[in-house]
């Protein structure tokens, strides 16, 4: 078993200002971390503008680990159908993405302030999915911590569990059915305080079970 | 001082003035004329919604009939503007409400529009005739609903593409038997089924209607019946043009279509079965536009169909039509003014059609009349480039995308730098330019030093330092949006250019490099500008001041600070550094 990462693993330094380490990059979809094409590298902007970011900055930073981002990026990338995208580019609205059916959902976080939108039809699994939210909310990790691999985040250490709302109105946790039915039924995400969390399903069983089933199947990738 | 003219005469005189622009400078000539230009203008177009406000706009031009407000900036189309961003309209159709009750036109872009928003507007405007939402959102189908019940006068509904929470269909029954006014209606972007009966007891009522773009559930065995009882439409968009292939269903619907004499533009066609586009042969010779944007036919019949439309000014088409298929366009219609391609697999790693740089080429040599141009692709060539700024110097709107970012020339492996040069170079209207693919700052010096007209322009992924941003702010005379995403671009040229953005309508820079406190320093030096920090890793003033910003949008404003910040966007006051919103 690969040793857990612990939070204080993802913390970083910055003394003084280091313009080479504040340099835009970033990298081309599908490439890994450790490639370069000319000085460009980078696999978001977002995780390149966190380098900027203090110590005291209230996100943590993912990908610290070189092994671990390019895990995670060679998982997106073997997906024929989600290619590790760029925000926003190419430049398609959404209503043109019309081959397949454009699955929009809004996601929410408890305690952020913002909604982000995800587009379900872009993934094949779970596991991608979950991916491409920690991603998209870099104050989450996968965090492998005593052998239990939820959404966490590091600041203040509450665990984080997805959950969804179906076409009857009803919140369920995310990966209780098979994946198709999910994309075809949830109308919105939450990713909701794990303490809130439980109720869902019609009993604890239910609960523990499911969430069992979620991370084994979302994270059920090579060992980190 | 004397004048000649009587003001009832001037006022008449004016009625003949009618762009905004000309409008603006009639307004400055003297104080006389700026009153009766005020009094008698009747049409207001708003860029920035947050550039004025609704009292300021009703203050001075009290008797307006026609209001077009435009809300947030343009890459909230590709999601780069988070939820809760603004462009807000309630406020404006309070105002709106209880001054200009004789209001008949209400055009929006990009704005959130509430059903309260819609509700209001369908109780407060007697004469109420055009409600024309384009990429809008925040608002369901019962706020449709009122609008179809209580706008008695209603000429013209469109939503175009706009992203519509549907309740259910049952909104379009809401339109009264007594309504007959309809020229135009577009709920192609509307999911649920509309009631068909109810539909085609509206077309069957309403004479004068001219544009009909229906929404993909109505099939296609439903068509003919619809044409025939409007064969007056000038503009059709299909539903789902797919069924079982069967012949008298073709034979009814190629019929039907024959029928409608003065159809000039075709939209629609989802999930086509190419069985069925010969059902609108008939209509090609006479089409100038055509929208085949969602439709995923292939090459022969595509461009089979293409080259029969000898008329056709507007070709919108995915890359499905090809290199073959743009030069059996380029060899047939040569009254074609504008071509849009775009991606049919916008994130597959490797290219599925057979169109490259030389589809656009082939159409440059051969369209005398193109002026406009969006094209998506995987490949591109400076001798490309060259030849089409050489071909076609007439070019006003051009936008090119690279699906992969920073890609050079693919025959030299050099920056794109020369191609676009010559582009802004010889065409020395172009108004509207998007860049993609390997680019230097040399680029931004040619475009500083030939692109005098230009007044938008879209930059990503380009560039090497500040002197790239430099040279576009010091050189483009015309310039009104700029914007620009993931390039070396920060506060030198920023700072030094502060001036240029009250020019300007706005300015977008997102993953880029200006610093919070180049921030705060234009915000507290330009009091006519907002600055808006759009920031979700919370308070700027937590980080360093050298720490970058995500997202910065700069516009000018005689509307002041805006009141509907959500809480990651901090604004720059001139005061103190920042305040909360």
């Amino acid at each position: 078993m690969a040793p857990a990462m612990s939070v204080s693993s993802l913390g970083y330094e910055v003394t003084s200002p280091n313009y080479k380490e504040t340099e835009l990059t970033l990298r081309l979809p599908g490439e890994s971390r450790t490639q370069k094409s000319g000085t460009k590298r980078g696999f978001s902007e977002r995780v390149e503008t966190e380098l900027n970011s203090s110590v005291g900055d209230s996100r943590g930073m993912i990908f610290e680990d070189d092994q671990l981002a390019n895990e995670v990026i060679s998982a997106a990338a073997k997906s024929p159908k989600s290619k590790a995208e760029v925000v926003g580019w190419p430049p398609v609205k959404s209503t043109r993405k019309l081959n397949k059916a454009c699955k929009y959902v809004k996601v929410a976080v408890d305690g952020a302030p913002y909604l982000r939108k995800v587009d379900l039809e872009m993934y094949n699994s779970y596991q991608q999915l979950l991916t491409a939210l920690q991603e998209m909310f870099s104050c989450f990790t996968i965090c492998n911590y005593l052998n239990e691999r939820k959404l966490m985040d590091p600041v203040n250490g509450s665990e984080y569990v997805p959950t969804y709302e179906d076409k009857d109105g009803d919140w369920m946790l995310v990966g209780d059915v098979p994946w198709e039915m999910f994309v075809e039924s949830s109308k919105r995400l939450r990713l909701m305080k794990s303490s809130e969390a439980i109720g869902l399903g019609s009993s604890e069983d239910t609960f523990k079970n499911a969430q069992a089933k979620v991370v084994e199947e979302a994270f059920n990738y090579s060992a980190q | 001082m004397a004048y000649s003219f009587p003001e009832e005469v001037l006022e008449h005189v004016f009625t003949f003035v009618t762009s905004d622009k000309d409008r603006n400078s009639v307004s400055l000539v003297c104080k006389s004329w700026y009153e009766i230009e005020r009094g008698s203008r009747r049409r207001v177009f708003i860029g920035n919604c947050y550039a004025v406000s609704p009292a300021i706009m009703i203050r001075r031009f009290p008797e307006v009939r026609s209001v077009e407000i435009k809300g947030k900036p343009h890459f909230a189309d590709y999601n780069l503007v988070p939820e809760g961003w603004g462009g807000y309209v309630y406020p404006w159709i309070v105002a709106m409400a209880r001054d200009y009750p004789l209001l008949e036109e209400i055009r929006l872009k990009r704005m959130v529009v509430s059903d309260d928003a819609l509700e209001l507007i369908s109780r407060s405007f007697k004469n109420f005739k055009v409600l024309a939402m384009s990429s809008c959102e925040g608002f369901s189908t019962d706020g449709l609903a009122a609008i179809a019940s209580n706008c008695k006068n209603l000429r013209e509904l469109d939503l175009q593409e706009c992203d519509v929470d549907d309740q259910s269909g049952h909104w379009f029954c809401h339109f009264p038997d007594t309504f007959t006014s309809l020229v135009s209606l577009n709920i192609a972007c509307i999911e649920s089924d509309v009631s068909l009966p109810a539909l085609e007891r509206l077309v069957a009522r309403c004479p004068n209607l001219r544009s009909l773009r229906l929404n993909r559930a109505v099939p296609l065995e439903k068509l003919p019946y619809l044409l025939c009882r409007a064969p007056q439409l000038v503009e059709f968009g299909t539903g789902a043009y797919s069924a079982e292939l069967r012949t008298d269903v073709f034979v009814n619907l190629a019929s039907a279509f024959s029928g409608c004499k003065y159809l000039k533009g075709l939209s629609g066609f989802w999930d086509v079965v190419p069985a069925y586009i010969p059902a609108v042969y008939s209509l090609c010779s006479g089409l100038t536009c055509l929208n085949l944007s969602y439709a995923t036919i292939q090459t022969p019949e595509l461009a089979k169909l293409v080259s029969l439309c000898h008329n056709l000014q507007r070709l919108w088409v995915l890359d499905y039509i090809e290199d073959t298929g743009l030069e059996a366009l380029a060899a047939s219609c040569k009254d074609l003014r504008e071509l849009r391609v775009f991606p049919s697999d916008p994130f597959g790693a490797e290219p599925n059609v057979a169109l490259t740089e030389q589809g656009l080429v082939s159409v440059s040599e051969g369209c005398p009349k193109l002026e406009s141009v969006l094209y998506f692709c995987r490949q591109m060539s400076n001798a490309a480039l060259i030849a089409i700024a050489s071909n076609r110097p007439n070019l006003t709107r051009f936008r090119l995308c690279i699906l992969e970012p920073r890609v050079p020339d693919y025959l030299t492996l050099e920056p794109l730098d020369e191609g676009f040069g010559a582009i802004v170079e010889r065409c020395k209207n172009l108004h509207r330019l998007s860049l993609s693919g390997l680019l230097t700052d040399r680029v931004f010096q040619y475009i500083g030093t030939h692109g005098k007209k230009i007044e938008m322009l879209s930059i990503a992924f380009a560039g090497d330092s500040d002197l790239g941003l430099h040279h576009v702010l010091s050189g483009c005379e015309s310039l009104k949006k700029l914007e620009i995403r993931d390039c070396p671009f920060g506060d030198k040229a920023l700072l030094a250019n502060a001036a240029k953005l009250e020019t300007m309508r706005s300015l977008w820079m997102s993953s880029c490099q200006v610093s919070y406190g180049a921030c705060k320093l234009l915000g507290q030096k330009m009091p006519r500008l907002n600055v808006e920090v759009i920031d979700e890793r919370g308070p700027p003033d937590s980080r360093p001041e050298s720490c970058f910003v995500e997202k910065l949008y700069i516009y000018r404003t005689v509307a002041g600070r805006r009141m509907d910040m959500p809480n990651f966007i901090w604004k720059i006051d001139k005061d103190t550094g920042f305040r909360l919103s």
